[in-house]
């Protein structure tokens, strides 16, 4: 099909013409490399590490714990960064960063909560508690990244849904800040462990475990940002398409 | 308009802009103020649902004269919070028809004085409501206020900064057809300081617990500060979008 001088629009050379994939051979490697650091951790953390001598066997769950808890605070920095970058430079790059940041940062937030709340029963005595600040910052934190995908999730121009969805990345990356210092006002004593890591109080083959954990989780959040990256820029292509390919038909329709 | 649209040089705001944004901030408060009072909504249905929900409070905490009192501070911000949905919900709405909120953004005018303007007239609707909520809970919960001029400087500052934020998130769901459900997943979350710090404050002027409640005015008026800021850089793009 020769589309020379018709003045049809063109779609770009490349465009969805390769295989519709969202992974790479990197992808591939990296996600491997993921997988069998997550059964080295798991390993380490289940079988060799040692029980603490005071929590017992409930302390391997800092290894889930603590890089998820980080990883979300990281994935929530890609969107709020995301979020500067689209209102600052409209880079549409920026802008379905910032959406891929988000969904790993709910998923990761979750993890945070949910394992948080296990160690925190038989440790603390409560599921809950209301005078610890992280806990409490970062529930809020995960409903403003739940309304976030929500805004997300409302459709309409691609342009708009990323300016909506932008300000409200920006406005929950200050005001979580402003949450933090509140609930740490409000409650004014925490029961949350002081960093074990900083205070040197881990023993070798437990740091060990914590370090690899930390790379491990690294791994997976780049390998998870990177799939939902290129999902969202398939997306946006598809729908490019679309409009390409209608336009052609009516052009054809009418014999031009 | 156009001859007093605000140019905002890049060395800053001059004195006369500053004027100019003061009067725009007017223009649309009393605008928005006037339509208000034109249907009757804040008086006719915001404050009635205020004063629904302290009496729905009474029933769900089995009308205990003792809880209630503890109690009274949270429950009354509570109550404010959920008048802000409703007050932003319709400040929205009033934009939405006939496309009046692109016709404000084609005046001229800074977008920056729009979002003021819009954001003081729901504060003003806000105030009233706390304005009929504080003799409300002394009668019917038995709360009595020790410090007045700290419930007033509170409430002032704690309704600010709820209407800004109300006003920044709603102009975020403006022109969706979802925006009545979605508001309020965003909107609650990120003013969760004002209601801590309001009800602290109440605590004090109420005498319900011993707190410092100035120091928490303090939080109230940073959080309406970084509000404004935001609201302000942030209404432009958002009001192109909508």
């Amino acid at each position: 099909m020769s589309r020379a001088g018709t003045g049809n629009p063109k779609p770009p050379a490349g465009y969805l013409d390769g295989p519709a994939r969202t992974g790479s051979r990197f992808t591939f490697w990296l996600g491997a490399a993921t997988l069998a650091g997550f059964a080295g951790m798991a390993a380490l953390g289940l079988l060799v590490v040692p029980a603490d001598d005071v929590q017992g066997d409930t302390v391997r769950i800092i290894f889930v714990h603590v890089p998820s808890a980080l990883g979300a605070y990281a994935a929530f920095g890609l969107t709020a960064l995301g979020s500067v970058m689209w209102l600052w430079r409209r880079s549409e790059w920026w802008d379905i960063t910032a959406h891929a940041g988000a969904e790993v940062a709910v998923l990761l937030c979750g993890l945070t909560l949910v394992t948080g709340m296990l160690w925190g029963r038989p440790t603390w005595g409560t599921y809950w508690e209301w005078g610890d600040v992280r806990l409490v910052t970062t529930l809020i934190l995960f409903l403003v990244m739940v309304g976030y995908l929500s805004v997300r999730a409302l459709g309409g121009d691609a342009g708009s849904v990323a300016t909506r969805a932008a300000v409200v990345g920006l406005a929950g990356a200050v005001n979580i800040g402003i949450v933090n210092r509140s609930v740490n006002w409000w409650a004014n004593r925490t029961l949350h462990q002081q960093s074990s890591l900083t205070e040197g109080k881990l023993e070798d083959l437990t740091l060990l475990t914590l370090v690899l954990a930390f790379v491990v989780a690294a791994m997976a959040i780049w390998w998870m940002v990177m799939h939902r990256f290129r999902i969202g820029w398939l997306e946006r292509q598809l729908a490019d398409r679309d409009i390409h390919q209608a336009v052609r038909a009516r052009r054809a329709e009418a014999g031009r | 308009m156009s001859e007093r649209a605000l140019q905002l040089r890049p060395m800053g705001l001059m004195w006369r802009d500053l004027r100019l944004l003061a009067g725009d901030i007017g223009l649309i408060a009393a605008k928005d103020l006037r339509i208000e009072w034109r249907a009757r909504t804040t008086l006719g249905q915001v404050l009635p649902f205020a004063l629904l929900v302290l009496v729905l409070f009474g029933f769900a905490l089995n009308a205990n004269r003792p809880t209630l009192e503890l109690a009274t501070p949270g429950l009354l911000w509570m109550t404010v919070l959920f008048a802000t949905v409703v007050a932003v919900q319709r400040s929205v709405a009033v934009e939405s028809i006939d496309g009046a909120g692109r016709m404000l953004l084609l005046s001229g005018m800074a977008p920056a004085a729009a979002f003021g303007g819009k954001a003081l007239a729901v504060a003003v609707q806000l105030l009233a409501v706390a304005a009929v909520l504080l003799p409300g809970v002394v009668l019917l919960y038995g709360a009595e206020i020790e410090s007045l001029p700290l419930a007033v400087v509170a409430s002032l500052a704690a309704t600010a900064g709820l209407a800004a934020a109300g006003s920044l998130l709603g102009a975020v769901v403006a022109g969706v057809r979802a925006h009545q459900t979605v508001l309020p997943i965003l909107l609650l979350p990120v003013v969760a300081p004002v209601l801590i710090a309001a009800t602290r404050a109440f605590e004090d002027a109420l005498g319900t617990a011993a707190v410092n409640g100035w120091s928490w005015v303090g939080l109230l008026a940073g959080f309406t500060v970084v509000n404004v800021a935001l609201g302000a850089v942030a209404y432009g793009p958002l009001m192109e979008e909508a």
